[in-house]
């Protein structure tokens, strides 16, 4: 989408490497990324991008490496992740909306209890996002009541809600039954396009193409490739990308 | 059909009403304590704190299998020889908590595992503390879904009142046996002991049904 390459590096990840027990997760992986970018990252099933994705926000913890953030590296122990976890939203493949709490106060939770912030002012920003998403009718409802597509629209407002810097999404649209899929990516294409910088790991070959600024492709733990969408999709660097590449044409 | 003698009936029925507010007061009393000990005993479980966690594992393993007759003999008998003496109440009210808290602790906790570790995550990615989750997120899931064991423990608490007759306590069974061993009088005596125990229990039961409902409506929409 834009050139980001000289924006200031948000996120600097640099030899992260996870064992679960013996097995490598993730091998040496290194990644910056920039203010305003947008980088989707690929691969197959159990390659380490969604394992990679919770290093970021301290869902998983790291065995060697470094994540500097801010100025600070996350990877060391110790790191109070909460005031992190602020500024990095994440949505997830099954929502995880908060089933006992309606719409209103699934939104409510972290800008007040969490951010101190007062109510109202929650509750005016809250209403603002969600009629960006077009879900401004839906504030009294439990999570039972929404679709899928709906719940992930407003587990992305419920991340936004806290003014991240960045956002991470875990393959949101993966538990999406296919006439949905295209209401959740059209938001994260908005936020494309308003500037927000997005690590995304999807499975979405034309969405990754159309929102990219970068394309990160990973197996087995390590990053095989990085390239740029329109190179990655029509002529990948890697013998590996290729084949993979090869099993979403018919 | 044996003739009844209403007149007994009539005559006793002060007593029964004296016993069913005992024996009332013992079951919300015991009902109260094992929650009391269940919430925080549930937590440390969940949250395994070291040490506690096996103070409370060996707790729930030793009261839900043990006698509660034995328990009342032994507070009732036993306290005495170390110098501790409580009423009959006391060590009835004492033994049903003890026996309730490792239920309580059981149902809490099955309840709190069913709120599954992806909802922690989520809370978690919004910069919510341990305690805010334990307290915002998961334990009002778990209230929720462990109503119906909770209400079985309570009832169970009710009904397990009808043994502490055998450290004196004059609660609904206790005065029926009185009653029978004076005066013969067995069919009356058992019917108002099952009266009793209906005007006891069943409005506790509706009321755990309704709660049950309310409940799922107010926490999933």
């Amino acid at each position: 989408m834009t050139t980001t390459a000289n924006a200031p590096v948000l996120i600097d990840a640099a030899c992260v490497t996870k064992f679960y027990d013996t097995r490598k997760a993730l091998d040496n992986v290194s990644l910056a990324i920039h203010a305003k970018e947008v980088v989707v990252i690929l691969g197959p099933s159990g390659c380490g991008k969604s394992t990679f994705l919770r290093c970021l926000n301290g869902l998983e913890t790291v065995q060697a490496g470094s994540i500097r953030f801010h100025g600070r590296d996350l990877a060391r122990p110790g790191t109070d992740w909460r005031p992190v976890r602020q500024r990095i939203g994440m949505v997830f493949q099954s929502y995880e909306l908060f089933p006992h709490l309606s719409v209103r106060d699934n939104l409510l939770l972290g800008p007040v209890h969490v951010q101190k912030r007062p109510r109202a002012e929650a509750l005016r920003q809250a209403e603002g996002l969600l009629e960006r998403v077009g879900l401004a009718d839906r504030l009294d409802s439990f999570p039972r009541q929404l679709s899928g597509g709906q719940k992930q629209r407003i587990a992305i407002v419920r991340a936004l809600s806290m003014n991240p810097e960045v956002m991470l999404f875990d393959e949101v649209t993966a538990a999406l039954d296919p006439e949905m899929v295209r209401e959740v990516l059209d938001v994260i294409l908005g936020l494309a396009r308003n500037g927000m910088t997005m690590v995304i790991v999807t499975h979405e070959m034309g969405f990754a193409r159309a929102v990219a600024d970068r394309i990160v492709f990973m197996d087995e733990g390590r990053i095989c490739e990085t390239n740029t969408p329109v190179k990655f999709f029509t002529a990948p660097d890697t013998d590996r990308a290729k084949r993979f590449l090869s099993r979403f044409l018919y | 059909m044996p003739d009844i003698d209403f007149e007994f009936i009539v005559i006793h029925l002060p007593h029964y009403g004296r016993a069913l507010l005992l024996t009332l007061a013992l079951g919300l009393g015991a009902i109260l304590g094992s929650l009391l000990v269940g919430l925080p005993g549930s937590l440390i479980l969940h949250f395994r704190a070291p040490v506690l966690r096996r103070v409370v594992a060996a707790y729930v393993e030793f009261s839900r299998n043990t006698p509660l007759l034995a328990q009342l003999f032994f507070l009732y008998f036993g306290l005495p020889a170390v110098g501790i003496k409580w009423s009959g109440f006391t060590c009835a009210l004492t033994g049903l908590t003890f026996l309730g808290g490792g239920y309580m602790i059981e149902a809490l906790r099955a309840g709190i595992e069913a709120v599954g570790r992806p909802q922690i995550e989520s809370a978690l990615s919004i910069g919510l503390s341990r305690p805010q989750i334990a307290r915002l997120v998961v334990l009002p899931q778990a209230l929720a879904s462990a109503v119906p064991a909770l209400a079985a423990n309570c009832i169970f608490l009710l009904k397990e009142t009808s043994v502490v007759g055998i450290i004196a306590v004059a609660d609904l069974m206790h005065l029926t046996q009185g009653l029978i061993g004076l005066y013969y009088k067995t069919t009356e005596s058992l019917l108002l002991l099952v009266a009793g125990y209906v005007i006891l229990i069943v409005p506790v039961s509706l009321l755990f049904s309704r709660l049950e409902k309310a409940v799922r409506r107010a926490e999933f929409g």
